[in-house]
């Protein structure tokens, strides 16, 4: 097919396709849109807004926002790293992160993209909330005081497994993950190999007897800064 | 020319951020020859003897006496640092900032499954440090003027943001030093 279009992102020349959004055009051409919510099998949420680009001078989410002739995109400004930044930091005060003991420490997503922004500490006062656990189910736990709202294990449990595990219920402050049954996780039909389970960015969906399963220095981003994957198909451009 | 000071102290820390400060192997004797130590578990100088260029903070505040030596700190030294994940975020004590102060000595010292209490006395004595209702990150208590993350950050963080801060250049971490475990 030969109806591509060019845009640019950041001054760079990107070349699009109908149908595709900001990311995915960014992605194909090695540009890699910082992200949390949004994951490849799924459709976008737009919820978490970490992927925010400037699409001619407007603020939009790159996961959900076309790709179109001619558009401008600003991506790596020092405005947008700030408000990423700040996004970043709120989840990590809105919950209760102890890294130092979770299990996905290293490979998670939220951790990953404070690395990548080189945040040392947030700025904003820790809220401590309480959160719930539930370790119910023989295979899998939520834990919720590391739950970011991302909506993906909602998404997945949904358009992968289908089963519709998960949903949220409450709004604002008390909005959270909940599953589809009387009390909880081990009276759903949720299990060990679901998408579900693999694809929640943190720690709040685990397996259980795993543990701290990779020693440190191998974790997905002990080495390199999450996006790098993304950042090296430009260097290597295979079409 | 006299040294620049440096002064470290452990809060509502395990010791070992001071343990990974030790772990910089004999690029301490480095150390010792770019600065003096002064108010230190490491040498056990209690009280400050003068400014000091560097004041290192281990742990946050869980007991007014923390608070105490944390502006103590804040007053003697030109730039401080909270070292670690308990001085940034409170850490693993800090896990008790989401159950009530009462019931957390309550588990202590009167139900949990191995006590031994037949007074049923929760200890009250005034030399013991009244505990805050939950644990501080040190830069909500004092101004802080650098994180060095990690539980604890590794000895090369360490090694780096000092010699750093001691030739006045700016502190800037490589990617793999940033962690948060
Ligand atoms: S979920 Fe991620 S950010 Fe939260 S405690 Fe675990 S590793 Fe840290
Ligand atoms: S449990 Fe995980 S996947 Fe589900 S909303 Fe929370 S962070 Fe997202």
């Amino acid at each position: 097919m030969n109806d591509r279009f060019a845009f640019t992102i950041d001054g760079v020349e990107v070349q699009g396709r109908p149908g595709q959004t900001i990311m995915q055009a960014a992605d194909e051409a090695g540009i890699y849109i910082p992200r949390l919510c949004s994951h490849k099998e799924l459709a976008p949420h737009g919820s978490c807004r970490v992927c925010t680009v400037l699409v001619n001078g407007r603020p939009q989410t790159a996961c959900t926002q076309p790709a179109g002739p001619g558009i401008i995109v600003e991506n790596s400004s020092e405005a947008l790293l700030a408000i990423r930044c700040n996004l970043i930091e709120m989840l990590f005060i809105e919950g209760n992160h102890f890294c130092m003991f979770c299990e996905k420490s290293g490979n998670c997503e939220l951790q990953a993209l404070a690395y990548r922004f080189g945040i040392m500490a947030p700025k904003y006062p820790y809220l401590f909330p309480t959160r719930e656990l539930d370790a119910s189910h023989p295979d899998i736990f939520i834990d919720r005081n590391r739950c970011i709202l991302c909506g993906r294990c909602v998404r997945a449990s949904r358009d992968l497994d289908g089963k519709n595990v998960f949903q949220f219920v409450g709004r604002g402050p008390r909005k959270r993950i909940a599953v589809n049954a009387k009390t909880a996780l081990a009276d759903t039909d949720a299990a060990r190999a679901d998408k579900a389970v693999s694809a929640c960015p943190v720690g709040a969906i685990l397996r259980k007897r795993v543990g701290y399963g990779i020693p440190i220095g191998q974790r997905m981003y002990d080495a390199a800064p999450i996006g790098s994957d993304i950042e090296a198909a430009r260097a290597h451009p295979h079409k | 020319m006299a040294k620049p000071k440096v002064a470290t102290t452990s809060l509502a820390g395990c010791f070992g951020c001071h343990m990974s400060i030790l772990d910089i192997d004999d690029r301490i004797l480095k150390l010792i020859e770019l600065v003096d130590f002064d108010k230190s578990p490491v040498n056990d100088i209690k009280k400050f003897t003068g400014r000091c260029l560097v004041g290192l903070i281990e742990g946050g505040c869980c007991n007014e006496e923390n608070v105490r030596v944390l502006q103590d700190f804040r007053a003697h030294c030109d730039i401080l640092i909270s070292v670690g994940d308990c001085a940034i975020m409170g850490g693993i004590p800090a896990m008790r900032n989401t159950i009530p102060l009462k019931e957390c000595l309550d588990e202590a010292y009167l139900n949990g499954p191995t006590v031994y209490n037949p007074t049923k006395t929760i200890p009250n004595d005034e030399e013991i440090p009244l505990l805050l209702n939950r644990v501080y990150p040190a830069h909500e208590v004092v101004t802080i003027d650098y994180f060095l993350p990690g539980c604890p950050p590794p000895a090369d963080t360490i090694w780096e943001a000092l010699t750093a801060l001691l030739s006045g250049k700016p502190l800037t971490l490589p990617y793999q030093l940033i962690k948060y475990d």
